[in-house]
């Protein structure tokens, strides 16, 4: 496949940045887009030029961090894949391919199509943790009964990578869908419910710091998650934000 | 409780509420106003009581007028936060792939409201406020249905509020359905409210149509 990629270069935080047109030979449909990315940025390097800088680590959808908005898509066209998951046979001979780092304030721009996603890091310090020792004297898992509703539910919202596609797709760049999926994952179980009241409202509050923008339920996020993570954790969270706010 | 209105969630639940309140309101409004095709003189009644009635007019009508104000303030003010949060634009942003237009543009359909809320206080509430509270008329019990049908004379009004009424309905698509999520109330029971709200939605704007455009083609001399 011949390609043209459109890609956002940016030297540091600070510098300005543009979309810079790069054409691209070769590629293979089975080829994952960022082992496309790699034959570009070999491409640059043999001709002396600054490769192309992108987070990636697994490859193979579990560490979230590969964040490229795609066309006009966080994570490419694909539906519940990331990008180190897409392939490039989700692309046509001669299509013009547009790729930006994630666009939020939440999210600043550490160079090219990397951003500093810390800012989720922080809103996990904040309260998405339970208060249980777990070095060497775990309990068993099963000692404590838990429905089976409740307890696919919750692993259902664990499964969020933190990749932050949620924000990226969201017109309002909202953080809503991460911070409710790791409210959730601890508020339908026992284990979570000593710091409850706490965790989301201190969540929240960080989550508004951030600088990230209020949900208008639009759904953009669900749709573009990697992991399929559902609307009904944000409602989940507005519930027990309002359960709190009236506790405490 | 403190700073809740300050939270993200606290807004979006306050617009929530108030957006419900005013989906009571219109149901309310709309009851009345279809007497004025189905029974003119019941609508003589019921609009003689709503303008006269002390409960309705100094406990109803100004939280009716705080929550509309309410409302479209707290809309502008998280529009402004959310535009805040993404400063650089994406070069190529697929908006429609992910989410339904509806959902995000309801600043466009709101202000549409907020012009014709403009439109309609000026052609009925102000003339209301100084025939009563200015001009101290001596109350006729029956003026109202004349009065109301002369309204809708004019095609230029009549095509302003239909396109008014197709923007409200455009709001409330997303907007009745949306606020049910926006309180927490998302379960077993959501996709059949959701069709009820989406239903309610188109039913009651277009209701509002028809009583428009009737009274327009149906004049009674002056
Ligand atoms: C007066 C002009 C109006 C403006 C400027 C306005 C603006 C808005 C905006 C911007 C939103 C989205 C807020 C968000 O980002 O979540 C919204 C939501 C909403 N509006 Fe309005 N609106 C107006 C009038 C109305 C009217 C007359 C009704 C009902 C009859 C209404 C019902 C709703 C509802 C139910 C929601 C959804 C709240 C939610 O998603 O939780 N609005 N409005
Ligand atoms: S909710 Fe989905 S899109 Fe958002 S951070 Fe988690 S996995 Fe990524
Ligand atoms: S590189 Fe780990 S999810 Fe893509």
């Amino acid at each position: 496949m011949k390609l043209t990629l459109k890609i956002w270069r940016q030297k540091n935080a600070q510098a300005k940045g543009q979309m810079v047109t790069y054409p691209i030979d070769g590629i293979d449909g089975d080829m994952s887009f960022l082992e496309m990315m790699d034959v570009l940025n070999n491409e640059l390097i043999n001709k002396g030029e600054e490769p192309v800088v992108f987070d990636h680590d697994c490859r193979e959808g579990i560490c979230g961090s590969c964040s490229m908005f795609i066309n006009g898509e966080a994570h490419g066209p694909d539906r519940l894949v990331t990008t180190c998951q897409l392939h490039m046979r989700k692309f046509k001979d001669g299509d013009t391919i547009t790729i930006e780092p994630w666009r939020a304030a939440g999210f600043p721009v550490i160079k090219d199509l990397m951003v500093d996603r810390s800012s989720f890091d922080r809103i996990q310090h904040a309260g998405g943790f339970i208060s249980i020792n777990t070095s060497g004297n775990t309990q068993d898992a099963n000692a404590i009964p838990i429905e089976k509703i409740d307890a696919d539910a919750a692993f259902d919202a664990a499964t969020c990578i933190g990749c932050g596609a949620c924000v990226a797709s969201c017109k309002n760049s909202s953080a809503m869908l991460f911070v409710s999926a790791k409210v959730s994952q601890f508020a339908l179980l026992p284990q979570g419910q000593v710091e409850a009241t706490d965790r989301v409202l201190n969540m929240v509050k960080q989550m508004d710091e951030e600088g990230f923008g209020n949900c208008t339920n639009t759904g953009a996020c669900e749709v573009e998650c990697p992991k399929g993570i559902s609307l009904e954790n944000i409602a989940r969270m507005n519930r027990e934000y309002l359960a709190a706010s009236l506790k405490g | 409780m403190s700073g809740l209105l300050k939270s993200s969630i606290g807004r979006k639940v306050a617009m929530a509420l108030s957006g419900l309140f005013l989906v009571v309101f219109l149901t309310q409004h709309f009851v009345i106003n279809s007497t004025a095709v189905l029974a003119p003189e019941l609508f003589n009644t019921w609009s003689h009581f709503m303008g006269t009635n002390g409960l309705v007019q100094f406990g109803l009508q100004p939280v009716l007028i705080f929550g509309v104000v309410f409302h479209f303030i707290m809309g502008f003010a998280l529009e402004l936060q959310n535009r805040k949060a993404r400063p650089v634009k994406y070069a190529s942003y697929k908006g429609g792939a992910a989410a339904p237009w509806t959902s995000r543009n309801m600043i466009i359909s709101g202000l549409v409201i907020l012009a014709f809320l403009g439109l309609h206080f000026y052609d009925f509430w102000i003339p209301e406020m100084i025939h009563k509270y200015v001009e101290t008329h001596p109350e006729d019990p029956t003026r109202y249905y004349a009065e109301t049908v002369h309204k809708f004379e004019n095609p230029v009004r009549v095509g302003l509020y239909v396109l008014s009424f197709v923007l409200l309905a455009l709001h409330l698509w997303h907007g009745f359905a949306s606020s049910f999520q926006s309180v927490g109330f998302n379960n077993k029971f959501s996709v059949a409210l959701s069709k009820f709200a989406k239903v309610w939605s188109v039913a009651i704007p277009v209701g509002f149509i028809i009583i428009a455009v009737y009274l327009h083609f149906n004049q009674i001399p002056h």
